[in-house]
């Protein structure tokens, strides 16, 4: 164990499935030469170390880009390319919902995408909604894609290795919000299983759950919730797909409520169907309503006072437990 | 260099591919006119086989083949099991995808026929990907991506172009430019007459040739495979062809001259190349009428095992999407 940021950890990651094997390649653009000298960026380093045939910086080309994904998965190579921002990924989006998502399907189960896309999420910096805009409803809505968003530089580094060594495509979140937390992580080539979330504070009275930067908006919210007298259990999602359906299940079970919470736009964000999912299968033990958590719908805002009020914040998280109590 | 390097074996083994193709699109014309025999549109490429035969016949067994929605030709010519070829377009269970692909998403790996995409130009960036596979594990083999004049308007096929071009990959563009996108001419849908000129802008080498000239097509598709393959990069051919049928089966061409028709009626392939091997005494007429007869009977055992298939059950309507199905309680 040492302590790293996220970007460490990522870094720490890519180097290891680097190392232990051989068909694993990055490509994207700046990956190799980029614009920032930032030793805290996940692929620093990286072109010293395996040279430029397995380190491809790309042009600004996010369909051939992420097309290279495809078609080199499809031969049996483990790729991670990167899209840039999130909102960039509408430009690649052709070929990971028409082709990575459903080849294999297609073809009857003959081919298979083992390849890692890793994209950069987070409102708060600035730059407005065409480099902030949190997609991920659209690839978990989209079938044959699975999706993970970690919070914590450890998972970081585990999700990423799981990602890059499963066989199906994956997308990986990095949460730009997050990118210079630190946290401890453990040494070697660790994989935290896609589809497992985890419990970071248990608690009796509601369940709450997030995933990225929004399970600290979450954590900051639990001093007045307790000092309020409620006890929540706070769930790291993780994985969005595959998704821990029964961990959730069973810890609304316990406690009788939910408040989802994401930066994602509420509407039609992931935080509907995990409303959805706990009326359908946990109804008889819900003893309130399930309450969202999320931005409003308006592209995201460049001035920081507008950001304020798209992203969620702690006082949001109370008073949607509160109303989740019945209070 | 002999004056004709094309031997007669070769040369009979293009008439025959070709002859085998129209038939077996026909029989899907004709199917197609029967109530409830082919599901989903089916997309052919009648007027345009010897594109697939000339090009497919000049690659080696590694090469790899990335196609498009017009992609029974490119299939036959690579040596597709016709049965199970057949049962796929009919989208039955025995089909060489299990019925999950129908006629638009053919894919038949163990040729070598990576994948189909039916989303116009998506094959080029998918190309990329098989040729930096390729050029990666230093394997030797190309990869040979087939696309229409109407994909040429698709940004991603630009994308591709250039990226390849930047690395140098083993890739070969095929351009199959059948004078239409959809019930566009292709003055209307793109901006210059001549699409193989686009490939001096991403530094390959660009050639147009006659479409319907097999051993033209086959020729250059010898010549700048061997390019692509010698590490010099990626090329580019236009082959200038004619859909002699609507964009698919539904479209009664409402928009085509009927002269036009009869232009390019009068250049088809196949005619042409079987005057050209009887005229040479490669073929006679006798051996002709036994190579189209045994098209035609392969095709007739082909829609007869299409038609013993079942649809595929219930059992496999979920399975395939990942490789591993989720454990229990896990969405979705």
């Amino acid at each position: 164990m040492s302590q790293k940021t996220f970007g460490q950890a990522l870094n720490e990651a890519l180097t290891i499935a680097m190392e232990i094997d051989e068909n694993v390649f990055i490509a994207g653009e700046g990956v190799g030469v980029s614009i920032h000298q930032d030793p805290n960026m996940p692929t620093h380093g990286l072109l010293k170390k395996f040279g430029r045939r397995r380190v491809k910086d790309t042009p600004v080309s996010e369909a051939a880009i992420a097309g290279l994904a495809v078609g080199a998965s499809c031969m049996g190579l483990r790729p991670v390319v990167e899209i840039m921002f999130f909102p960039f990924i509408t430009l690649a989006s052709d070929m990971l919902i028409n082709h990575a998502g459903k080849l294999r399907y297609m073809s009857g189960g003959k081919s298979s995408f083992p390849l890692t896309v890793r994209v950069k999420a987070g409102v708060g910096f600035g730059a407005g909604s065409q480099h902030s805009h949190n997609l991920e409803s659209w690839i978990a809505h989209s079938p044959g894609l699975k999706i993970v968003w970690p919070a914590t530089p450890e998972d970081a580094k585990g999700l990423l290795l799981s990602a890059i060594f499963d066989p199906d495509p994956v997308i990986v979140v990095e949460d730009l919000m997050l990118s210079r937390m630190t946290g401890e992580v453990s040494t070697g080539d660790i994989r935290t299983p896609l589809g497992k979330a985890r419990v970071v504070s248990p608690g009796t009275d509601c369940t709450i759950v997030a995933y990225g930067v929004a399970l600290y908006t979450v954590i900051e919210a639990l001093k007045t919730l307790s000092e309020q007298g409620i006890s929540c259990e706070v769930i790291d999602l993780r994985s969005l797909v595959p998704l821990d359906k029964m961990f959730i299940l069973d810890s609304v079970r316990k406690t009788g409520r939910l408040v989802v919470v994401h930066e994602a736009n509420r509407f039609c964000g992931f935080g509907a169907e995990l409303a959805a999912m706990v009326a359908e299968e946990a109804f008889d033990a819900l003893k309130g309503p399930v309450i969202r958590v999320g931005a409003p719908q308006i592209p995201v805002p460049a001035a920081p006072t507008h950001e304020k009020i798209f992203r969620p914040g702690p006082e949001e998280v109370v008073s949607a437990v509160r109303k989740a109590m019945g209070k | 260099m002999t004056e004709n390097p094309i031997i007669p074996d070769l040369r009979i083994r293009l008439y025959t591919s070709m002859i085998l193709i129209r038939r077996f699109e026909e029989k899907i014309v004709a199917l197609s006119q029967e109530p409830n025999r082919m599901p989903g549109m089916q997309i052919l490429a009648n007027g345009q086989e010897a594109v697939a035969t000339g090009i497919v016949s000049a690659l080696e067994p590694e090469d790899v083949i990335i196609s498009n929605h017009r992609s029974h030709g490119h299939l036959l010519a690579r040596g597709a099991d016709l049965n199970s070829l057949m049962a796929e377009i009919m989208a039955k269970d025995n089909g060489v995808n299990g019925g999950k692909a129908g006629t638009l998403h053919l894919s038949v790996p163990e040729i070598n026929v990576l994948m189909t995409s039916t989303v116009v130009g998506a094959g080029s960036p998918l190309a990329v990907g098989a040729a930096f596979a390729q050029h990666y594990k230093r394997a030797g083999g190309i990869t040979v991506v087939f696309f229409g004049d109407g994909a040429a308007a698709e940004g991603s096929v630009h994308e591709a172009m250039n990226l390849a071009g930047i690395w140098k990959l083993p890739l070969l563009f095929v351009c199959e430019n059948n004078c239409w996108a959809g019930a566009q001419r292709h003055e209307e849908h793109c901006a210059t007459p001549h699409i193989f000129q686009r490939a001096k802008g991403y530094n390959m080498p660009g050639r147009s040739v006659d479409g319907n000239d097999v051993e033209a097509v086959y020729t250059i598709g010898v010549e700048l495979a061997e390019y692509c393959r010698s590490g010099k990069g990626p090329a580019f051919i236009e082959a200038l062809t004619y859909r002699m049928r609507g964009h698919g089966e539904q479209d009664r061409q409402h928009y085509v001259d009927p002269g036009e028709l009869e232009t390019w009626a009068a250049r088809c392939p196949i005619h042409r190349y079987r005057q050209k091997l009887l005229d040479d005494d490669v073929l006679t007429e006798a051996k002709i009428r036994a190579i189209d007869q045994d098209a035609e009977t392969r095709v007739t055992v082909a829609v007869a095992f299409g038609d013993e298939s079942p649809y595929p059950g219930p059992e496999t309507a979920l399975t395939d999407v990942f490789v591993q199905p989720f454990r229990e309680g896990v969405l979705p």
